[in-house]
């Protein structure tokens, strides 16, 4: 391998792995806030780029009869428990926003592309369209365990990504997609060649992680969501409802999902089933970072995509094979330098 | 409902099953092939995830190995499949122990991702080693022979299935009603536990994890020889899922809920396959485990426990007969009264800049009652768990009947002779008394594996049953020795973990905060019991908070504050100690 390789191998690693970093982060904050280690997060980033793809292809994606279909299924479950709980006056609230939200998503999304919209807005679309999906899928699925063990969640999130990726063929089918490019620019650096997109990529990265680093240092509701990290209990004396923690740290999770979806379209060829290799690559990156703390992720995602890149040079067939091996001395790693208290397991 | 009862029902079982070839179609038969090949699988998961606490999501690997291994000696090198069975069996076995022994000190969900990771990377491996057929898989796998009676038909294989699953269920059965069985069944809470009663946890997980392994490995050899076909499909990660999904919905804490597990599952499955494209049209494949996942999520949100265990709320209990007498455990030999027990000398813990426990001395005689005692966060807990190996001392030295134990394990200690209580009683809720206090009698006995497994073991069982039935009578609580523990109230279960104590034949009973939680008559009664152990000359260690149970029971005293330790002597002169006093009601005004 020469430098010229090596470098090309490097920038090409760092790019994927800023993806992963994206999706990375949105898995930490849901962790951290819910205790769920969402391993959809990858559907969520493939689902954005076939959404795109069909919005591109001037087709309304099946990203809207699925979010319809969740938004009902929410509705009912939360019209149920709320009828149980006795509480029939809070029912408008939450049907707004279940029911009406969503669909008013998914109706004005419709709207506007019969207009045919030029890119920009069609990234928004897409971005809008995909957003509702994991608040949704939490109230679904995971609010009613919420008391549960890391363990049953995480079990529940397999179960969760198997049911997405079947639904993805059905909404999505069964042909891969590639967006055109966000920009054509390129520039050479120290002699090797990079491509606007990787830029973009790169920057796009840094921006959401900043915003983040913003938006939990400077907001009370990211404040809160830190709280809600730190002690369920504690905040919920302090007047913090971890129920809507939960759904905020979703939304935000999976619009991060949602970018890197976007900028890594242009890049790869996205089937519906892609998601989960990201969102495990994303996940090792996660776990790199101790499931707590953003920077350590990001790191960790962007140290996967290199590898990945350099494994997958070596031997194309077998570069998952690198990725996944090398998780296990990681988790080694990990358990070792986090000092645990030792989680009962439910009896 | 006696045991004979159960063993009529078992028979009537078989019988069944016996004659169901010559009954079913052909088809059906192949199902109930296939619910016996991946009822191996979930057998060991459910002995791997229900028992011992472990969810793995990677079996279906191992159920590749094994079948790639049997097809590679098999249909590529031409030899018999039983050469194959042995080489998966022992590939799968070694790739397993490997696997443990790196991940199996994972805690928690560590330990769970890390089997999706190597589930992952072994089921990539499947396609795209060369020379075992890629993603095309390895056609024409002769069929199992017999001499020279090929198992080419699926009745004629659905014996050979159906009776390993017979005999796995029953030696599985008494391999978890035997002494390692019991210690898999406390491995569930934790380890703190099970490390305090002599028990290696580690080993323990590792030889159920390699357990189930090998019921997979088994499974994977039976699936390539009836299929004659292998392609690494069925051994990918959503298959590993849906193994663990079996187990669960069967009832992970139950063998025999695996096989309910795979028979729900599969005919779950086939039935949506049936049902499914008549109400959506041409997506039956990919609604399919849609459905199944739903099923699956609703499952675990409504029922946790599993199927199994649900039925069996409603079964009439089955009757226990009380444990016959029986020839005694060997004892320890025990230190004669007023020797020299255990040493503290310069014990020093820190955590980070706090030193919780400063340069503390003291010293234990034998046959004696010593309490320490100080205010809240004098470092009376940490100067315990440093005794009981569940810390370790930065600095100084612990010696313990003239053996140094500064540096041992908590395992070591409990062997050595250091028996313990917890402040927050752990007991193991779901298994009865007699069970419980049968578990403190580990480090006495010395059944293994496959003695366990064929009940070759009967005479020791039946001592540790008479022995552990014997310590619950000296306790007080041998009444009703099938109960479950969870069912005591507090202070009865303070004093089953007292019995469980006992039952390891201590020459050192470690007593931590006994009296807390507990009403004024059961102090009483728990004093007066430890009263009646002194004058059996055991010698106990007591952590303790509450003067007044402290003063009237023990010998002498140590009181610890801030780390350090104040002054040591007998309980009047402890009580009209000025610093003491100062200590714990902050001074003279």
């Amino acid at each position: 391998m020469t430098s010229d390789i090596a470098a090309i191998l490097a920038i090409d690693g760092i790019a994927t792995g800023a993806v992963y970093a994206l999706v990375a982060i949105g898995t930490v904050l849901i962790f951290t806030v819910t205790r769920v280690i969402f391993i959809p997060f990858g559907d969520i980033a493939a689902f954005t780029a076939l959404t795109l793809a069909a919005l591109d292809a001037k087709r309304f994606p099946g990203t809207g009869a699925l979010v319809v279909v969740l938004a009902c299924l929410a509705s009912l479950i939360e019209i149920i428990s709320l009828l149980r709980a006795g509480e029939p006056r809070l029912l408008p609230r939450a049907l707004l926003f279940y029911l009406v939200l969503p669909l008013a998503v998914v109706g004005a999304a419709w709207l506007v592309m019969r207009m045919d919209p030029p890119l920009a807005v069609r990234l928004v679309l897409a971005l809008m369209l995909i957003t509702p999906i994991s608040p949704l899928l939490d109230r679904i699925v995971f609010r009613p365990i919420a008391d549960g063990t890391v363990l049953l969640l995480l079990t529940v999130s397999v179960a969760l990504h198997f049911a997405l990726v079947g639904l993805g063929l059905l909404f999505f089918g069964p042909e891969g997609v590639r967006t055109e490019p966000l920009t054509s620019f390129s520039t050479e650096f120290a002699g090797v060649l990079i491509s606007g997109q990787t830029m973009l990529i790169v920057i796009a990265a840094l921006v959401f992680s900043g915003l983040l680093y913003l938006f939990f240092d400077f907001s009370l509701v990211g404040k809160s969501l830190r709280a809600t990290a730190v002690n369920r209990t504690g905040s919920r004396l302090m007047g913090i409802r971890p129920a809507r923690a939960g759904t905020i740290a979703y939304l935000l999770g999976s619009l991060m999902a949602g970018v890197s979806g976007i900028l890594i379209a242009p890049v790869n060829t996205v089937f519906y089933d892609s998601g989960f290799l990201i969102g495990l690559k994303a996940f090792v990156g996660a776990i790199v970072g101790g499931m707590t703390s953003y920077p350590g992720a990001a790191i960790g995602a962007v140290g996967v995509g290199i590898l990945e890149s350099f494994a997958s040079f070596e031997s194309s067939a077998l570069k998952d094979v690198i990725v996944f091996s090398l998780l296990i001395p990681i988790l080694i790693w990990r358990s070792l330098a986090s000092l645990h208290s030792e989680e009962e397991i439910e009896e | 409902m006696t045991r004979f009862h159960v063993q009529l029902a078992a028979v009537a079982v078989v019988v069944c099953l016996a004659l169901a070839p010559f009954v079913l179609s052909p088809f059906s038969i192949t199902l109930m092939n296939y619910i016996g090949i991946y009822s191996l699988v979930a057998i060991g998961l459910a002995l791997l995830t229900g028992v011992g606490g472990i969810v793995s999501f990677g079996q279906a690997a191992f159920v590749g190995i094994a079948a790639y291994a049997t097809a590679w000696v098999s249909a590529l090198n031409g030899q018999s499949p039983w050469l194959g069975l042995l080489l998966g069996v022992v590939l799968t076995c070694s790739v397993a122990a490997v696997l443990g022994v790196v991940t199996l000190r994972l805690q928690g969900h560590f330990l769970s991702l890390s089997t999706v990771a190597w589930g992952l990377a072994i089921g990539f491996l499947f396609g795209n080693v060369e020379g075992l057929g890629r993603f095309n898989g390895i056609s024409s796998i002769p069929p199992i022979s017999l001499g020279s009676f090929a198992l080419v038909s699926s009745a004629q294989i659905y014996f050979l299935i159906w009776g390993i699953v017979a005999v796995v269920l029953f030696l599985g059965y008494n391999l978890l009603d035997s002494r390692l069985g019991r210690a898999m069944r406390a491995l569930r809470g934790g380890n703190t536990l099970v490390e305090s009663l002599g028990i290696n946890a580690f080993q323990i997980k590792l030889v159920t994890f390699v357990i189930a392994a090998f019921l997979a490995s088994l499974s994977g050899w039976l699936y390539a020889h009836m299929s004659r076909f292998i392609s690494p499909g069925p051994f990918d990660a959503g298959m590993g899922i849906e193994y663990l999904m079996m187990t669960m919905v069967g009832g992970a804490g139950s063998l025999l809920g695996g096989v309910v597990g795979a028979a729900i599952v599969t005919l779950l499955k086939n039935s949506v396959q049936d049902y499914l494209p008549l109400i959506a049209k041409g997506a039956s494949g990919q609604l399919e485990i849609v459905a199944f996942s739903a099923l699956f999520i609703l499952f675990l949100q409504w029922a946790r426990q599993g199927i199994v265990p649900f039925v069996a709320r409603y079964l009439p209990k089955t009757k226990r007969e009380r444990p016959q007498p029986a020839p005694p455990l060997p004892r320890r030999p025990q230190p004669t009264p007023g020797e020299l027990l255990l040493k503290v000398d310069g014990a020093e813990r820190r955590f980070g800049g706090l030193v919780a426990v400063n340069n503390v001395s003291f010293e234990v005689r034998s046959g004696e009652i010593l309490a320490v005692i100080g205010p809240n966060g004098a470092g009376k807990s940490t100067m315990f768990n440093c005794l009981t190996g569940a810390l370790r001392v930065n600095k100084g030295e612990i010696v313990f009947a003239g053996r140094p134990i500064t540096r041992d394990p908590q395992s070591r200690i409990a062997r050595a002779g250091v028996a313990r209580t917890f402040q927050h009683v752990k007991l193991r809720p779901r298994m009865n008394l007699l069970e419980n206090v049968m578990l403190g009698t580990y480090g006495r006995t010395s059944t293994g594996l496959f003695a366990g497994a064929f009940r070759l073991n009967l005479r020791e069982e039946a001592s540790a049953r008479h022995e552990a039935l014997m310590q619950l009578e000296r306790v007080g609580l041998g009444d009703k020795p099938f109960e479950l523990a969870g069912n005591l109230p507090l202070g009865n279960q303070r004093i089953l973990e007292i019995a469980r104590a006992l039952a390891a034949d201590p020459a050192l009973l470690v007593l931590d905060e006994p009296a807390a939680g507990l009403r004024r008559q059961e102090k009483l009664r728990l004093a007066e019991l430890l009263r009646s152990l002194r004058a059996d000359h055991l010698t106990i260690l007591i952590v303790e908070h509450d003067m007044e149970f402290v003063m009237s029971l023990v010998d002498r005293i140590v009181v610890l504050d801030f780390g350090s330790k104040l002054c040591e002597g007998v309980p009047s002169a402890i009580r009209n100690d000025e610093r003491v006093q100062e200590a714990y009601l902050g001074g003279v005004a």
